[in-house]
């Protein structure tokens, strides 16, 4: 089967951070996309009115050619004139209220997908064809006819069969091909057997005027596998295409300071030495060191700690922190392929690799059925020759009609039917499937472990406890926080305005990067910022700081749990689930976590490394492990579980590490994926009992010389419904 | 048993037209954007004349 060789093959082509490694061919691809083409994201188109409107807007952009919405991608793409930036689109857009992010067309490959896809639905058409056509002259036959016509009817499906056999067996033949060099029994060798085996013997039935010809099994067996083969290469690349775009949304490009003027650069042509601008809000595309400017950065994604850290000249920085206030120039002593994004991506592939060697369902089904296959067919054969006395035909018929009906119709679609549908129910729960086993591996797990900041919390702090303070306290550091756009301060300006009182007039006010802001009201100096610089004893938790006369208020934050997190995590406690928390923060945030969500088995200040440790350990203890997370800190823990499951928000680097990506807010889905994947188990394991059932009951029919073509037919078209049928019960 | 000679081709011509459509509905991307297809004709454009 196909499903897990096909994953198993690629691994490192899923991790899209890899793609990023060939400079040239990307910068080429940028180049050329710049020239002629954009591609818009567009979350929010819905409906033909969006549609319309979007395509005005965008028409209406000086310097646009054409624009065009695909509606059941949710993206625009648009055809310009050279001079035409991607912001100016944006921009357009949101003047009419639609959401709308850049995609870098570089990692946008689908085209490749999308012709695998066409061949393959040409070859289903073709195959349905000949199969309905094939089918009125068998039943026909199969009612009656006799002699000449029946003769010539055989005649037609011939004409009809082989070159749809020929044609549509392709996909099968190769394949086999490919194993059959490698040494290896695939599934497809039994299936390339009985199509040529089929359509041989009926050719030399039909010239010989014998009663039965397989003309219609031969091309039914064709279309039904092809229908399971369609359906396993679109639940890919439905996978990889929302994957793709997931890595696409990040373009990768730094503003390189030259000679002072600053220009925009892939990140792929920043070389160590140059200096690079990071603004406030920006993610460091580098690693380096800071030379000028002060300012804040945020290194959740990195360590997993909610706090920010002062940046100043000297401080190292690695590429994918976040910098907060201020703008920072940073001296690049690693980039691209050295700097440490990188480096953990490579980690992550590594990781990958041996992840590739679990072996599915499917293909411990076809390790047991490849080789029973033949030698039911060639001990039949043999059996038939010793007690006919040599009758080589009549056996040949036997062994053929055995290949035939054991054929893994049912097999083929038993576990792409499953996926199909328990993938597209995932989907519509905001869950992305990216690896074909993955649903057979959640049904196995039996502990979780999370992640906490950006995971189990938004990664975004809240005020907390604001009553504590006076009024006019409140309405001082509302009109300061308003000055700026540190975390900190907006979250602290947003829970002012919720409690619905209005901020005071402070006038000068001033950011004060990487310590605070400054103001005065009423002639008196007022500071909103880091402990020191107000003269404020520092909390243990994550606070801000307001000095007003002499006297200094503290605001303490709390980092707000993900909406689902409690819902979530009760689930899967209730479902019998260990759930354990390993956090790279502090103990105060994460114990009030822990006890806010009700999980027992806690633990602060993990290290990278310790994560994967203790994911490791508990696999050698016999668990299987679902890991929770969304930091580069988590990749490696991500890479080493079981199975593994990051936001949308992550780092690229960590989505790659994951089998399924949460591309909504909420986290209560994970629950209900890990019920899916534990029912899309057993509908797999139902769909090998049926399918075994038809043949226990048409092989024996077989091996005495029995079935007749209507006989495979039949077995073989009612075993494929049943398997269809028992998928789409998932609920 | 002659008006065989007539069905047979017939029925062969009329799943060849069906198979034809199909391959043209493939080369043309018919089924790129369905969703978008289907909200197309709702739109108030080119409602009193049709696109050039």
């Amino acid at each position: 089967m196909s499903i897990a060789e096909d994953f198993g093959r690629a691994p490192t082509s899923a991790c899209p951070a890899c793609a990023v490694v060939p400079a040239a061919e990307r910068i080429a691809a940028m180049r050329a996309a710049r020239d002629g083409k954009i591609i818009l994201s567009l979350p929010g188109a819905e409906d033909a009115l969006s549609i319309s409107t979007i395509e005005t807007a965008l028409q209406a952009v000086p310097g646009v050619r054409s624009a065009r919405v695909n509606l059941t991608l949710k993206r625009a793409s648009v055809e310009t004139s050279p001079e035409v930036t991607a912001l100016a689109l944006v921009t357009a857009l949101a003047a009419i209220g639609q959401e709308a992010h850049e995609l870098d067309p570089g990692l946008l490959s689908s085209t490749e997908t999308d012709r695998q896809g066409r061949e393959l639905l040409m070859r289903v058409g073709v195959a349905f064809f000949s199969m309905m056509n094939v089918m009125l002259l068998s039943v026909a036959v199969w009612s009656g006819a006799e002699d000449a016509t029946r003769d010539m009817f055989h005649w037609i499906s011939a004409a009809i069969a082989l070159p749809t056999v020929i044609f549509c067996g392709q996909p099968f033949f190769k394949s086999a091909w490919a194993s059959l060099r490698q040494g290896k029994l695939g599934m497809d060798v039994p299936i390339s057997l009985a199509l040529i085996l089929a359509s041989s013997i009926s050719v030399y039935e039909t010239w010989h005027s014998g009663h039965h010809a397989y003309f219609d099994a031969a091309v039914m067996l064709a279309f039904f596998l092809l229908i399971g083969r369609y359906l396993d290469h679109r639940t890919r690349a439905v996978a990889r295409s929302a994957a793709e775009e997931l890595a696409a949304l990040e373009v990768p490009r730094a503003i390189v300071l030259e000679d002072g003027v600053e220009a925009e650069r892939p990140i792929a042509m920043v070389a160590v030495g140059d200096f690079v601008l990071v603004r406030p809000g920006a993610r460091m595309p580098v690693d380096g060191i800071v030379t000028h400017g002060a300012s804040e950065i945020d290194r959740s994604l990195l360590t997993g700690e909610s706090l920010p850290v002062p940046a100043h000249p000297g401080t190292v920085v690695c590429a994918g922190e976040v910098n907060l206030t201020g703008p920072l120039t940073v001296r690049v002593t690693a980039a691209g392929k050295d700097s440490s994004l990188h480096r953990m991506a490579d980690l992550v592939a590594v990781a990958e690799g041996a992840k590739t060697r679990y072996t599915s369902l499917a293909d411990r089904a076809s390790r047991l059925y490849s080789p029973l296959v033949h030698i039911l067919s060639f001990s039949a054969f043999g059996y038939w020759m010793w007690v006919t006395g040599g009758d080589v035909r009549y056996a040949i018929n036997i062994s053929a009609a055995v290949l035939i009906i054991t054929c893994p119709c049912a097999l083929g679609l038993a576990v792409p039917a499953v996926i199909t549908s328990a993938s597209g129910k995932l989907f519509r729960k905001g869950l992305l499937i990216k690896h074909g086993t993955a649903l057979e591996r959640l049904a196995e797990v039996d502990t979780v472990v999370f992640d906490k900041t950006g995971t189990l919390t938004l990664g975004r702090p809240e005020s907390q406890a604001l009553d504590a303070h006076p009024t006019e306290v409140l309405t001082i550091a509302a009109a300061l926080a308003a000055g700026s756009s540190h975390p900190l301060a907006r979250a602290l300006a947003d829970g002012v305005r919720a409690k619905g009182i209005a901020p005071a007039t402070v006038e000068d006010i001033l950011e004060v990067p990487g310590h605070g802001i400054e103001g005065h009201w009423q002639g008196k100096r007022v500071r909103l910022g880091r402990a020191d610089w107000c003269g404020a004893a520092p909390l243990a938790a994550t606070a801000t700081y307001l000095s007003l006369g002499g006297q200094s208020h503290a605001f303490a934050f709390t980092d707000r749990p993900r909406p689902g997190a409690a819902e979530a995590v009760t689930a899967l406690q209730a479902a019998g689930l260990t759930v354990e928390l390993l956090s790279g923060d502090t103990e105060a945030p994460v114990r009030e976590l822990a006890q806010r969500l009700g999980i027992a088995n806690w633990r602060a200040g993990v290290l990278p490394a310790e994560k994967a440790a203790r994911v490791a350990e508990l696999s050698s203890l016999g668990h299987k492990v679902l890991m929770v997370g969304d930091g580069l800190n988590d990749t490696a823990a991500l890479a080493a579980a079981h199975v593994s499951i990051s936001p949308a928000t992550a780092l690229d680097a960590a989505r790659t590490a994951s089998d399924i990506v949460l591309l909504g807010q909420d986290i209560a889905p994970i629950a209900d994926a890990l019920r899916i994947g534990k029912q899309s188990a057993r509908r797999m394991v139902e769909n090998f009992l049926i399918s075994g059932g038809y043949n226990v009951i048409a092989v024996p029919l077989a091996l005495v010389g029995a079935a007749t073509p209507l006989a495979a037919a039949l077995a073989m078209s009612l075993s494929s419904i049943t398997v269809s049928l028992n998928a789409m019960r998932l609920k | 048993m002659e008006i065989l000679a007539i069905l047979i081709p017939v029925s062969l011509f009329l799943g060849g037209i069906g198979l034809a459509a199909f391959f043209w509905a493939m080369r043309t991307r018919q089924f790129d954007d369905p969703k978008g297809d289907a909200s197309r004709i709702l739109t108030k454009e080119w409602d009193d004349r049709p696109r050039p």
